[in-house]
């Protein structure tokens, strides 16, 4: 085998999506900060940057070895040693099969990670303690999102063995509709039913404080999945082309779904709906977004738009305190563009595999509804766990009195607005002491 | 001298404003706060989930008024406030016991 030389045009693609996934932090702190009450709002954009903080150290540590190091047995796992602490992929000859620098997809996977670890903090809104919710990112990267990465991801190349999801069975996951989407809104799931409601859910009016904020933030999601998504083809390149226009039309097709169904149901289209929306389709197309003809990126948007608004009612009907909606959107999102390839994947598109109303059979439907359930149980049931030992041991949870006052100021000791210059007088010899 | 108080839709205050100045009024305290009466509040919905809002925003406008100038007044802001729909307000009148202008120290009717 000839060894892979480097491909500057696909090099400085990668950096680029790479810097742009990195901005759909920031991008989901706005749109998870606008979504909560104003006392929340600092705390919820912690949720995220914290994650982002812990992920990017843990993930060069040990995560990225054991999602992408050699396979120790049966594709469930990477070698933990081979890549621990990234050093070992600083030389000139590092080079990556997609002809771009090997640290350099490591980065780009961790970035990954960090969406995923962070999207899960929308279902604990105003409620979780910080400390305990960093540990419980840390821990969930090692156990929960590196192994199922290492399923999904890691393909086998040359003497490299990967995990047993890409290779073994099939699945066609092309920018992480089961490791990002499925694998956040389950894990987020477990979170939300471990830590319980928030007090008064369901009987007390919890608006959004700023849908400005959520509109911004959601065209930022929007921009950095361009980079999440066509990035994903690691190369610049046709196909990465091809999923660069499937995003924009998932995204599209998302919000006029959801703003139809508001309109039908409710009398009214919302600013919250049309950025809900184009948010489904984006997730829906994650998986999909190198299977799908454009038109059919559009039908896979506008379902996951539909489909989605009907799920984030479920909350109030069983009574778990999803707060911002990750399972909803994300875990039902990622459903629906997990199996949807199963149905209107045409082999024209990258991926190369036709879906069963393409004339593909139901083959590839088998495989899909394998890896979105298998993942979806992995997730759940892990990180349940994994919630289940933090509440028990150090405490998941603030207490009732810092919930009701605000967890801004209980747990960061800053208040996000300052709006009467009335509420900063300092008490006599308060400044700088 | 008397306390004129009104709570007015926020959308009629440049007119009572104007109003006023016509009879005469140069000062007044004006705050923006909510509450509501007969008009009760309105439904929002926020995906899927709807949250009926009790609270509907008003402007308070509160004057300080001698004696013979309060019947010019509540009829200036009533006759500017007024749409004939539900929600356009109220104005109510109070006694006040004394005043003082800070700069001066004039007291009472000299320091409205």
């Amino acid at each position: 085998m000839i060894d892979p030389v480097l491909d500057s045009g696909n090099t400085a693609w990668l950096l680029a999506a790479s810097a742009l996934v990195l901005l759909m932090a920031p991008g989901l702190a706005l749109f998870y900060g606008g979504l909560v009450r104003s006392k929340s709002v600092l705390n919820m954009m912690m949720m995220t940057f914290g994650s982002l903080a812990v992920i990017a150290v843990i993930w060069t540590l040990v995560g990225y070895s054991l999602a992408f190091g050699d396979d120790l047995g049966g594709g469930l796992l990477g070698d933990p040693t081979q890549f621990a602490g990234l050093g070992q992929l600083m030389g000139p000859d590092d080079i990556h099969p997609a002809g771009v620098p090997w640290i350099l997809f490591a980065v780009f996977q961790g970035l990954f990670c960090v969406i995923t670890g962070a999207l899960v903090s929308g279902a604990i809104a105003d409620r979780a303690r910080f400390g305990a919710w960093l540990v419980f990112v840390a821990v969930w990267t090692l156990v929960v999102y590196a192994p199922v990465a290492h399923w999904v991801f890691d393909f086998s190349s040359g003497d490299h063995e990967g995990g047993w999801l890409a290779n073994q069975v099939g699945l066609v996951d092309f920018a992480g509709g089961t490791a990002v989407e499925i694998c956040s809104g389950a894990s987020a799931l477990a979170l939300a039913l471990v830590l319980g409601p928030r007090i008064g859910f369901g009987r007390e009016p919890m608006r959004p404080h700023n849908l400005t904020l959520v509109m911004l933030g959601a065209g930022l999601l929007w921009f950095g999945w361009f980079g999440f998504n066509a990035g994903s083809a690691l190369g610049a390149s046709v196909d990465a082309a091809v999923v660069f226009t499937t995003t924009l039309l998932a995204g599209a097709g998302g919000a006029l779904g959801w703003l139809l169904l508001e309109r039908i149901r409710y009398g009214h289209g919302t600013s919250l709906g049309a950025a809900s929306g184009l948010v489904a389709g984006l997730v829906a197309i994650t998986p999909s977004c190198g299977s799908l003809s454009p038109t059919g990126a559009i039908v896979m948007g506008l379902v996951a738009g539909i489909v989605c608004a009907l799920a984030v009612g479920l909350k109030y009907r069983w009574k778990y305190d999803d707060s911002l909606d990750v399972v909803g959107v994300h875990m039902v999102g990622g459903l629906i563009g997990t199996f949807g390839i199963g149905l209107i994947a045409t082999a024209a598109a990258p991926t190369g595999v036709d879906g069963l109303l393409y004339g593909g059979g139901a083959d590839q439907l088998g495989k899909q509804l394998l890896g979105g359930g298998v993942v979806l149980a992995y997730a759940f049931v892990v990180s349940g766990i994994i919630g289940l030992v933090i509440h028990k041991t150090m405490g998941f949870r603030i207490d009732e009195e810092h919930e009701v006052g605000g967890i801004d100021l209980a747990v960061h000791v800053e208040s996000a607005y300052d709006l009467h210059g009335t509420s900063s007088s300092t008490t006599p010899g308060g400044l700088g002491t | 001298m008397k306390l004129v108080t009104a709570v007015v839709k926020p959308h009629k205050w440049e007119d009572v404003r104007v109003a006023l100045e016509s009879v005469g009024v140069t000062g007044m305290t004006v705050s923006e706060v909510s509450g509501y009466g007969r008009q009760k509040g309105h439904t929002e919905v926020y995906r899927g989930a709807e949250y009926e809002i009790a609270l509907v925003p008003k402007i308070r406008i509160e004057i300080v008024v001698n004696d013979g100038d309060v019947d010019a007044v509540v009829d200036a802001i009533t006759r500017s406030a007024h749409t004939g729909r539900i929600g356009d307000g109220k104005v109510w009148v109070q006694a006040v016991e004394s005043a003082v202008r800070v700069r001066t120290g004039d007291k009472d009717d000299a320091a409205i």
